[in-house]
This record gives structure tokens, sequence and C-alpha cells, in this order.
């Protein structure tokens, strides 16, 4: 992986809300802070964390369509220049491609076909969408069809054939599997597997470590706001080659590990604890790690752990 | 005690496709039955059915052989949601929310790791885990005979998955409530339950 | 710098423009006794500082014949528009909540009511309860609650669906708890700014059938009476007799909306935080 092209490189990434609280007073919600991510060129990363935590903002950061209360800091650099608003527009739904988390995005009143080539009528583009589909077991009556008309398997893979049609450098897919059986949502991440392998640089946002380690070439661990690891999908093979004491947590969590859990929660943005965000549910926890954590470079891989051994 | 689904047939309109056809399943007391099916199988829509709040155009839901309908009231078949923040009302106080169960036990929102801090609160100032902690503990209520957990830890993280799932676990048993669980997960499922029924096959 | 908190800013703009509206009536209700005094020694005047809107040809001081006027027009509007509320309210929940054919027929009154043209309904009502303060009310009430019973009908059907609701009845709430606790919350601020919002129509409606002379009658000093009084005058030259009163009356409307648009932007989620 060193010596393929960095697409995406994300440093120091915030995103904050301004909201009122009871009365006139405008408060500040840091829902994101201090996420560091990198995408290479034909590679996929997924970035695992708990639903409700932020991490849609992020997609939406990265395309520039958060919210209208929400103010982004830390840099985005997106093949070799820094990703500005504008240039967020200029490259968003060619360069850049999102894929929303539901069906509901595709336009209900317009037929499939169209919708993928934008209302362009070429023939060239038109050829290309037809073996797009074919790839995708789309058969050719599909184009003429309406989303309502076809299942929701379907409909997810006009959202990817759309990505594809872009022939985009980068694709942030955002939980593109919620709720999906194992096999179906299999199916849906080899789509973006087959993208990531034709040279794109794809991130997928998702909840399921599970399934991220099944299709994914790095896992990135998102914790109460931030990123605490940045690990080879091979380090998830056993407890020992991961790096951060959450990461070990949640590896014996699953049920095929042993379903062990530890005590307490993720903290709530209003109440972060002091330093590492994890210390108060870390059995390692000492008085030196009530300080800013760096992100450090550990065993080909990176923590936010000032206690993980460096090699 | 028994929960019963009698030769269950269901679509939502009338020319729809039939979502459930001629589909039966019990559940005891001392159970813990995981359902496994593809997407689309209906496994939702049974949920519902079997805590009463869709009706089945045939067949009928029986509890300890009585129709689950001649319960007025408290039900005491509870569901709880995937979406936790669906089913709590975006505008009451999340202890006015858990005060609407059945007489919950301190013990039930101690073992759930439910902080006081968070009783203030309104459900749109809290994580879906933290939510979803205030959603099994209002289905645990005094009365409640059957639990039918729905995808519940499909949005959350590992752990929490973890800890919500071994509270209830324990919880069921000591008090003898039957549970029906959906998931996605095989896994999980196996780690769960002490049967597992494919519904692709019992059609 | 510090940014002007955008919530302070919209508060500041609603309580100003509800201040205002109640300076105006309240000053109209006390000089009502003036508006009526005559006085031939001052016919005719255009407007100055003793008399800022003139006077007109009976010599009354126009200024105090306007607010009068708005006032009367301001309180049949809250009158009217209260009234026209709570019957939005009332069928509003009637169909979302009794069964198919009682929403049948309130969505049939509804689309009747929304299809014969606003001022002739009006009008025709009016006149059958005798024209005058009662006629313009009971008209301008019945005419004007079709499309906030409209939103209530669909908020109402959509609470009725909402998971939190149903999963309510399930834990054994009762009917009326859920409709007090569960329902009003989110109906109150949708049926508050629809009540607002219906000010200004009921006002402008009542001044146009009163300006047509099948409103209130000749002798009250309305906004509607002063206008059309005013218009045989307005050939030779008194041109302050309309425009004075024409301007405080739209100015009152658009005070109306900007206070019901404000407090709509408080209580929308979609811009509340903004």
């Amino acid at each position: 992986m060193e010596n393929k092209k960095t697409i995406l490189d994300i440093h120091n990434f915030s995103v904050s809300f301004e909201q009122y609280g009871s009365g006139f007073k405008k408060t500040t919600l840091p829902v994101i802070h201090n996420l560091d991510i990198t995408v290479h060129q034909g590679e996929m990363v997924a970035i695992v964390g708990s639903s409700g935590s932020g991490k849609s903002l992020l997609a939406h950061g990265i395309l520039g369509i958060q919210p209208y209360n929400a103010t982004l800091g830390g840099e985005i650099i997106y093949n070799g220049e820094v990703l500005t608003e504008e240039r967020k527009k200029a490259l968003r739904g060619s360069e850049i491609v999102l894929v929303p988390q539901g069906t509901s995005y595709l336009d209900p009143l317009m037929k499939v076909g169209p919708q993928v080539l934008k209302g362009k009528n070429d023939k060239k583009l038109k050829e290309r969408l037809d073996k797009i589909f074919k790839g995708y077991n789309l058969r050719d009556n599909v184009y003429n069809l309406y989303p309502f008309e076809l299942s929701g398997g379907m409909n997810r893979r006009i959202m990817v054939s759309t990505a594809m049609m872009a022939q985009p450098k980068l694709v942030v897919a955002d939980e593109p599997t919620p709720g999906l059986h194992m096999e179906m949502a299999k199916k849906v991440m080899s789509h973006f597997r087959e993208l990531a392998d034709n040279g794109a640089g794809v991130l997928v946002i998702t909840h399921d470590l599970e399934q991220a380690i099944e299709v994914a070439d790095r896992i990135v661990v998102f914790y109460a706001g931030t990123t605490l690891e940045d690990a080879d999908v091979k380090d998830f093979e056993k407890e020992e080659t991961l790096r951060h004491p959450y990461t070990k947590a949640l590896w014996r969590a699953m049920p095929k590990n042993g379903f062990k859990f530890i005590d307490g929660i993720q903290p709530y943005v209003k109440a972060m604890p002091e330093g590492c965000v994890f210390g108060p549910r870390c059995p390692h926890f000492t008085e030196e790690c009530k300080c800013a954590i760096p992100y450090k470079n550990v065993k080909d891989g990176r923590v936010r752990c000032i206690k993980a051994e460096e090699n | 005690m028994k929960l019963e689904a009698k030769n269950i047939t269901f679509r939502y309109g009338k020319n729809d496709k039939k979502i459930l056809e001629n589909f039966s399943l019990s559940i005891e007391s001392h159970e813990r039955v995981g359902i496994i099916a593809p997407s689309g199988f209906g496994k939702t829509t049974f949920c519902k059915i079997l805590s009463g709040y869709e009706n089945a155009q045939k067949g009928e839901i029986l509890l300890d052989g009585k129709p689950l309908s001649s319960y007025k009231g408290y039900c005491p078949v509870q569901m709880i949601w995937q979406h936790p923040e669906q089913a709590v009302n975006p505008r009451l106080h999340m202890r006015d929310i858990l005060a609407e169960g059945d007489e919950i036990d301190e013990r039930i929102i101690k073992g759930l790791g439910i902080e006081e801090d968070w009783m203030n609160r309104f459900p749109s100032e809290l994580s879906g885990g933290e939510l979803q902690r205030f959603c099994i503990a209002r289905a645990l209520g005094k009365r409640t005979k059957f639990i039918l957990a729905d995808e519940i830890s499909t949005m959350l993280d590992l752990i929490t998955q973890s800890q919500l799932w071994s509270f209830l676990i324990k919880e069921v048993q000591d008090r003898q409530i039957g549970l029906l669980a959906v998931s996605h997960s095989m896994p999980l499922l196996e780690n769960v339950c002490t049967r597992l029924v494919d519904m692709e096959k019992n059609i | 710098m510090r940014k002007i908190n955008g919530r302070i800013m919209t508060v500041m703009l609603f309580s100003a423009a509800i201040l205002f509206l109640a300076a105006i009536t309240i000053s109209g209700s006390i000089f009502s006794d003036e508006a009526m005094i005559t006085d031939f020694s001052r016919k005719n005047l255009a407007p100055s500082l003793q008399y800022l809107f003139g006077t007109d040809w009976l010599g009354r001081d126009m200024f105090i014949r306007t607010l009068t006027g708005l006032s009367m027009s301001i309180k049949i509007g809250l009158l009217a528009a209260f009234a026209s509320s709570i019957i939005a309210l009332a069928l509003g929940i009637i169909s979302a909540t009794m069964g198919k054919t009682a929403d049948a027929i309130v969505t049939w009154i509804i689309d009747l009511v929304m299809g014969i043209p606003h001022i002739l309904l009006l009008i025709l009502i009016s006149y059958a309860f005798g024209k005058g303060f009662k006629g313009v009310v009971i008209g301008v009430a019945l005419t004007h609650w079709t499309s906030l019973a409209r939103v209530i009908r669909s908020e109402v059907l959509q609470l009725k669906e909402a998971t939190y609701i149903k999963a309510a009845q399930k834990l054994g709430v009762s009917k009326f708890e859920i409709a007090w606790k569960h329902m009003f919350p989110h109906l109150f601020s949708q049926f508050l700014v629809g009540l607002i919002l219906m000010f200004p129509h009921a006002i402008l409606h009542e001044a146009s059938i009163t300006f047509l002379g099948f409103g209130l009658s000749p002798e009250q000093p309305a906004i509607g009476i002063i206008l059309s009084e005013s218009m045989k005058y307005l050939a030779m030259g008194r041109w302050w007799l309309a425009v004075f009163p024409g301007l405080l009356l739209v100015g009152t409307v658009i005070l109306f909306d900007v206070a019901g648009e404000s407090l709509r932007k408080l209580l929308d989620p979609s811009s509340a935080h903004k």
C-alpha cells in the first residue's frame, strides 16, 4: 500500500454544532474531534463506530453537505491539494461521489436509467451504463423502470451504478447495508470492493465491524467522536496484534470471540472525560492519560494511546 | 405460559403480495427463540403481529390460550424496536418516557447502566445505545410475559451489544419471560437463543 | 466580534411586532370617543404636526380615526381568527380520529369551502347574519379555518402512525394521556403559528367586506369605512384620507405576518438553531 498514491488525507478533522440550549444560550457541541484518516488509490478503508456517534457527519463534511449549524475544522487533502468548500462543490458527483444511507435518495418520479445518466442522452454513456448494469446482474428492462418497481437490493445496485458512472476517484459510502441480511450485505459490499479494485479509493462508513473485516483492507476504529486506531484488516485475526484497549475490547465482544463485554458507555459529547476518551473504561488508565493523546505510529498502524508499545 | 401464532397470513394492501402465509410458531416462557430469514421475509412484520401492532388477515395470536386482543390495557407481549429514536417521543424527558413502563424496577435501570443524569435529558441528547437501554428497560415492566427483540442491537457497537444482551438474557431467565430475537447475525443468535427457527423452511 | 445571536433577534422582532400591535389596539380603544368628534373649524386640513394624518370633511382627526379603525379591525381579527382556529382544531381532530366516514365528510366540507371564492362566501355569510360586527366575525370565522384544519388533520394522522404513540398504547397508556402528553405538544406549535398567521387574513378580509358595504355599519370608525368614504374625496386632492389609513393597514398586516413567521422560526426544528 505504501507506494500507492494517497487520494484522501484527513488531519485533525472536527465538526461542531451550534445549538441553543434553554433560552438564549448558544452552545457549541464538538461532535467530531481529532479525526485522522487516509485513503489510498485502490484501497478500501472502513471506518467503524456505533450509530448516532456522528460518523455520517464525516461523510457529509467531506462532500460539503453538512447541516447549516455545523462548523468544520482541520484539514482535508484530496489528491495532494486542500479540499476547500469550492472544490468540494466542483468535484462532488464527478470525482468524489457519495453513496448515501437510504434508497430514498433516488428520485421516485424518474426512471432509473435516465436518472443514473442524469438526463443526458449520450450513446456512449448509455453503452457504458448497459455494461455496468450487466455487471451488477441488472437486466436491460430495468432501465425503463421506476425505483418503486425495483426491490431494495436492486435499488442499492442502482445507487452503486450511479457512483460507477461518474468514474470517481473517491467513493464515500455511508452505512450501505443497514439491516440487510448477511448474504445481501456481502453482495452490496462486494460492489464497493470492485470499485476499489478498479483503482478508486473507497471509504465505507459502517457500524458493523464483522462485515468490515470481511471486505475492507484497513479498519479505522471510531469512538466518542475520534479515531482510536488505524489497523490492517489482518490485525483483527488475533487480539494480540491489535493496538488499542478499546479495539481489543471490541474484538472480545464479537459473538464468535466470546461475546464478553466491558462496563461503561461511550461518553456523551457534553460530558467528555479529560484526556483519553476511553480512559474511564480502560483497565490501564493512569494519571498520565489525562492529557492530549497523540496519534502515533505503532507496528504499521496508528493508535491514539500513550501506552501502546512502539516497535 | 405459551405464546402462539397460528396459521398467520398477512399482507399490507389488498393487492400487495403476501408477506406471511400460513405461518405458525409457539414460544414457551422458558425459551429464547431466534428467527433467521433473509431480508424482506417479514420478520419485523411478524413481530408486529405477535405483539398486536398489526392484525393478520388470517390466523390468530394466542397468549396462554386466549387471544392477545382480549388483554386490555398493558400488553403482556412487548416489542423492542430496531430504531430506539423512533420508539420514544422526542418531546418528552427520558424520566417521563421510562415512567410509562409498568413500574420499572430500580434493579433493571441499574443493570442496564442507565445513569441518573440521563433522566433529565431529551431523546435527542442521548446516543442510540443509551436510548436503546431505556427502550429495553421500558419493555421490562412488571406485567411483561414475552419480549420480542427486533434487531435491537444492529446499530450499536459490539460492546454495547454484548452488554445489553447479557443483561436481557439474565433478566428473562430470572423472571421466566419468553424471548423472541430477530437478527441478521447468526453468531449473535447462537449466543443468545435456546432454539433457532428458520422462517424459510417453516413456510 | 460577537455575532448577533439569531434567536435573540427573532424574539426581539416577535416582541416588537406584538407590542406595536397591542399599542395600536389599546390606544384605538381609548380614543374611540374622540374619533367621533366633528369640528367644522378644522375641515379638510392637510397633514401637519398637529394633525398627523390631516382631517376630513367633517373635521375629524384622521390619525385618531385610523387608530380606532385599526383597533376595531384587530379586535375583530383576533376574535374571528380565534374562533376559526378552534373550528380548525375540532374538525381536524375529528377528521383524523373518528373513522373514515367522518374524515370523508370533513374533507368534503374543506374542499367545498375552499372551492368557493373567499370574499364571495364571506359576503354571503356576513349578509345572512345581518352584517355589522356579528356578521363580520361569523363570516371571517367560518371561512378561514380550512387550511389550518388540513394541517392539523395530517399532523394528527401522522402522529397516530408514529411508533412511539403505538408503543405507548401497548404500554397501557390511556387515550386521554396519549392525546395530552404525546400529541398535544406537537400540535400546539403548529396551531399557534397557524393562528397568528390567520390574523392578517382576517383583518384584510374584514376591511375588504366593510369597504364593499357588507361589513360594519357606516357609523363605526372601521378602516374599511374610512377607505370607502375617502374614495369620494380622492379626486378633490385629499390624498391623505386614503394614503395614511391604507399604509397603516398594510403595516399592521405585515407586522402580524412578521410575528407569525418569527414564531414559526423559533418552533420549527429545521431553523431553530440558526
